[in-house]
């Protein structure tokens, strides 16, 4: 059996002894008897560490690591820098608490201030927060805030990831306040369906950029509708893209999210990541979260603190705009790291890469015979094919350890990161060539 | 010290990638970013130094005992981490085919089948990526079961004025009125008070238990039979769970739905403010109304986030029930029950409990009197505790205690350790008396003095900006 606890079987009874039990039933006393149970848990017995790692790494092996993958929709396998790795493992990192007591926790917060820093620079925002769960629930949000007493609807593209969709929905139907799709047009948010849905009950409108299916959203006119009705512009935000795309603030956003999780952190099978969230000066005191701030400590030294808390649960409860307390505090840290090691130009290297070589595949698979864009129009670093028998190009792929792209809406969802070689690309295609000839 | 960006050489920079192979693609004109991001430009060495002297300034569970109640701040086994960050779980793509992941899944079924044991439910999601969350899915279950049936008339979610500030704060979110009830003195449910606001309106109450003082309930079967009786549900917040888990199970206590903090109770490190995971377990009719991922599983169900949740914190939680086992489980229980009480009986003779009686797995300091004698606030305390190594206790929660400190020992925590911080207790308890003006100057040894916050929220600077 394993166990973490120190205590030896004498020490036990001594500790009992001196407080004046006898017994650990004793200790439960206010547990009602029909309730206490009087039995162990139908569970297997525990195990020492070597037959726990046994057991893990069996688990671990019953999936596939895929070599290549050329699989996005959410979840982008970037390449990760060791450095990345190890700096978030450290204990005292990884162990610590919310930082509640300052004085004991500068490095913790210095860190989210960095962070808070380095999402302001990647979208072009005055105030960012210290994180919240991830880019579904960033999304959802900044729905919430950007509703005040009259406005209460949100406006959502279906150019969106539908998961992205389905969270603000269900945060909506939480608060009983209703989510109207956009349609799109040729794969993009249609702007004069857009303007049809837009009025003086609409809060705001959140649009992917880039989108679902990779492609660049017209955002500037988009902007300038949504403002013209006097709603909030919420823009999700691809945040490798954000190394070399303009920032959601110079697109007229409000509000800018993301998904985080190309910052570093593993594809994990879903989890955890990282959902970024930042607004202007204007909207500050309405972001949820936990935010950090800088001021002075007794001796008027530099130090930083949770601020602005009287926006939070524990001082506001009921009136307050969300229950968030925890957040990913430390997979805001691993993107700081991985955005120190990448500086300005290795970020614009994995962005500029990853959208080459996710062209470059493109253009090869389109001149097989039979493969077309389902929508035309520029692209980051996926794009959605039509192409004869999907199902038999995926199966070849996965013979040579390749995962392929999204099967989706009757096409194929694919991306590509700067991870896949050249070589790799043109395997690809001269597996793909086979399997549908 | 100083900030990463003061640290920044222009210029400077580490080899990561390769030059691109393939020919480069031009950003549409009209969204080509103007300026570059003011990111760190770093060497690898600049960049590993600046985080070491970071976390220098850290205090984590392995650096010292850290008795913050309601967080169960237990130590965080090594070989957990090791196990969640195998390839064969970091390297999995969430909407892989199903066939290529069958060892996810098994993690998730397995820590179903322990977490479902242990709590006395039929069915869990582990969507929700921390407590408030799991209280957000808990809290929708039971608005989804009243709509389902068409009963409308359900606005009101009952939580006592003893509770965690999300409570009150999740069922806002869930659009219900909250009505707050008084508690007794000993933060258990008043039970009139509770009859008093039951009715046809009622769609739940929150609660939590054992409660925020640290003492289990013995109303417990009285209180979830009245809220049933008036067609409400009972939803069980599992911040406390660490005190109770196989010794008592919320399900068979009457609840329908329960959240558990992995974080917490199951040993998943805390990361400074997360990533935790807030596993959602609930009876049977309450199971189709659970949250799923519209891309990975099916159209046509809530979802509290993408995909399926913290999956990798899911391992860590796995690995460590798999380690405890069915022995293990309620032997870390208990023991962090007589810790607590341990801890409280060494320190009562100088800081006074607010409630003297057996408690379960932690405790509150009650220093209202000690404060009117000495001037010294609980504040005072819980700062002058650091020069000590000590991480402070939870301050001034819950509200119905005044000048509180909520201790949380846990059971990792050895009798050597308890001994030593139960001297630390009565040494500042003297000094209190005879120099009160050191202690409201605490700390002395730390990085940084008191922070002046309210400075921090008048002129707020919540990024740097290159002077």
């Amino acid at each position: 059996m394993g166990s973490y606890v120190p205590s030896t079987e004498e020490q036990r009874r001594e500790m009992l002894q001196s407080i004046g039990l006898s017994d650990y039933r004793e200790l439960y006393k206010d547990v009602p008897a029909g309730m206490y149970l009087d039995h162990l848990l139908d569970l297997p017995e525990g195990k020492s560490e070597l037959e726990v790692s046994r057991a893990l790494a069996a688990m671990a092996k019953k999936n596939r690591v895929y070599d290549t993958v050329l699989r996005g929709a959410g979840a982008y396998d970037h390449y990760i820098p060791s450095i990345v790795k190890q700096i978030p493992a450290k204990e005292e990192f990884l162990t610590a608490y919310t930082p509640y007591q300052a004085e004991i926790s500068q490095g913790v917060l210095q860190s989210i201030f960095e962070y808070q820093t380095e999402i302001c620079e990647l979208t072009g925002m005055d105030v960012s927060n210290a994180s919240v769960y991830d880019g579904a629930t960033a999304a959802a949000e900044a729905a919430a805030m950007a509703r005040d007493r009259k406005r209460r609807i949100t406006l959502v593209s279906a150019s969106t990831h539908p998961d992205v969709i389905n969270t603000i929905r269900t945060y909506s139907y939480g608060t009983n306040d209703e989510v109207k799709i956009i349609p799109t047009k040729n794969g993009k948010t249609d702007l004069e369906a857009m303007k049809a849905l837009l009025g003086p009950e609409v809060a705001s409108v959140y649009v992917q950029q880039p989108n679902f299916f990779g492609l660049f959203e017209d955002a500037d006119a988009l902007s300038d509708a949504v403002h013209e009705s006097g709603a909030l512009f919420i823009l999700g935000c691809n945040p490798i893209a954000l190394g070399i795309m303009k920032t959601p603030r110079d697109l007229g956003a409000d509000i800018a999210v993301g998904e985080g999780q190309p910052l570093g952190l593993p594809i994990g099978f879903g989890g955890p990541y990282l959902g970024f969230m930042a607004t202007t000066q204007k909207y500050m005191r309405r972001l949820p979260g936990r935010i950090v701030g800088e001021t002075t400590d007794n001796a008027g030294n530099r130090a930083y603190v949770l601020s602005l808390q009287a926006r939070e649960q524990h001082i506001r409860r009921e009136k307050a705009g969300s229950n968030i307390c925890s957040n990913e505090a430390l997979c805001a840290l691993t993107a700081s790291v991985y955005l120190a090691v990448m500086g300005p130009d290795g970020l614009a290297e994995a962005a500029s890469s990853s959208m080459a070589k996710a062209h470059y595949l493109c253009e090869q698979l389109c001149s097989l015979p039979g493969i077309s864009r389902r929508f035309e129009g520029e692209f980051f670093h996926e794009f959605l094919l039509d192409m004869p028998k999907p199902d038999k190009v995926l199966a070849a792929l996965d013979e040579k350890n390749i995962l392929g792209g999204l099967p989706y809406a009757d096409g194929v969802l694919w991306c590509v990161t700067e991870k896949v070689s050249k070589e790799t690309l043109d395997e690809v295609v001269s597996i793909v060539k086979e399997a549908i000839a | 010290m100083k900030l990463i960006f003061e640290k920044s050489v222009q210029g400077r920079r580490c080899s990561i990638l390769p030059t691109c192979d393939v020919p480069p693609t031009e950003m549409p004109s009209s969204l080509k970013r103007e300026t570059a991001p003011m990111l760190p430009q770093m060497s690898e060495t600049d960049v590993s130094r600046h985080y070491t002297e970071l976390c220098k300034h850290v205090h984590g569970v392995n650096c010292g005992f850290y008795p913050l109640g309601s967080c169960t701040m237990k130590y965080n086994p090594r070989i957990d981490e090791e196990m969640a960050s195998l390839p064969g779980f970091t390297s999995i793509h969430p909407l892989a085919p199903e066939s290529s992941v069958a060892g996810c899944i098994e993690v998730l079924e397995t820590a179903k089948k322990y977490l479902c044991e242990i709590t006395g439910m039929d069915g869990m999601t582990f969507q929700p990526a921390a407590g408030a969350h799991g209280e957000f899915t808990g809290v929708l279950l039971i608005k989804q079961y009243h709509d389902s049936r068409g009963d409308q008339k359900r606005t009101k979610i009952i939580v006592p004025d003893s509770a965690h500030g999300t409570n009150p704060a999740t069922a806002a979110m869930c659009g219900y009125q909250v009505v707050n009830i008084p508690s007794a003195p000993d933060g258990c449910v008043d039970l009139n008070a509770l009859r008093a606001v039951l009715g046809e309106d009622t769609a739940g109450l929150m609660l939590t238990n054992p409660n925020t003082v640290g003492i289990f309930d013995e109303n417990i079967p009285e209180i979830t039979r009245l809220v049933h009786e008036a067609g409400g549900l009972c939803y069980y917040d599992g911040a406390n769970l660490n005190a109770v888990m196989g010794v008592v199970r919320p399900g068979d206590m009457g609840f329908d739905c329960v959240h558990l903090n992995l974080h917490k109770t199951f040993a998943t490190p805390h990361g400074g403010g997360g990533p935790g995971a807030g596993a959602v377990g609930c009876k049977s009719f309450l199971v189709p109304f659970l949250p799923h991922s519209a891309l990975m599983e099916e159209e046509g169900h809530l979802q509290v986030r993408s995909f399926m949740g913290n999956f990798l914190v899911v391992v860590r939680a796995l690995t460590y029930l798999l380690t405890l086992g069915r022995e293990g489980i309620s032997e870390a229980a208990k023991n962090a029950v007589l810790n607590a009480n341990y801890l409280m009986a060494r320190i009562k003779g100088t800081f006074t409990p607010a409630f003297d009686r057996i408690c379960m797995h932690e405790f509150v300091l009650d220093l209202s009197e000690y404060k009117k004698a000495t001037g010294v606030s609980a504040l005072d305390v819980a700062k002058s505790l650091i020069d000590y190594g000590m991480h402070p206790p939870t301050m001034y929660f819950p509200l119905i205690v005044h000048e509180a400190l909520m201790l949380e020992p846990t059971e990792t925590e050895s009798k050597e350790t308890l001994d030593w911080a139960a001297e630390v207790f009565r040494t500042l308890y003297e000094l209190g008396y005879k120099d009160p003006g050191y202690m409201h100057e605490a700390p002395h040894a730390a990085q940084i003095g008191r922070p002046d916050e309210v400075k921090a929220a008048r002129t707020p600077v919540l990024r740097y900006t290159r002077s």
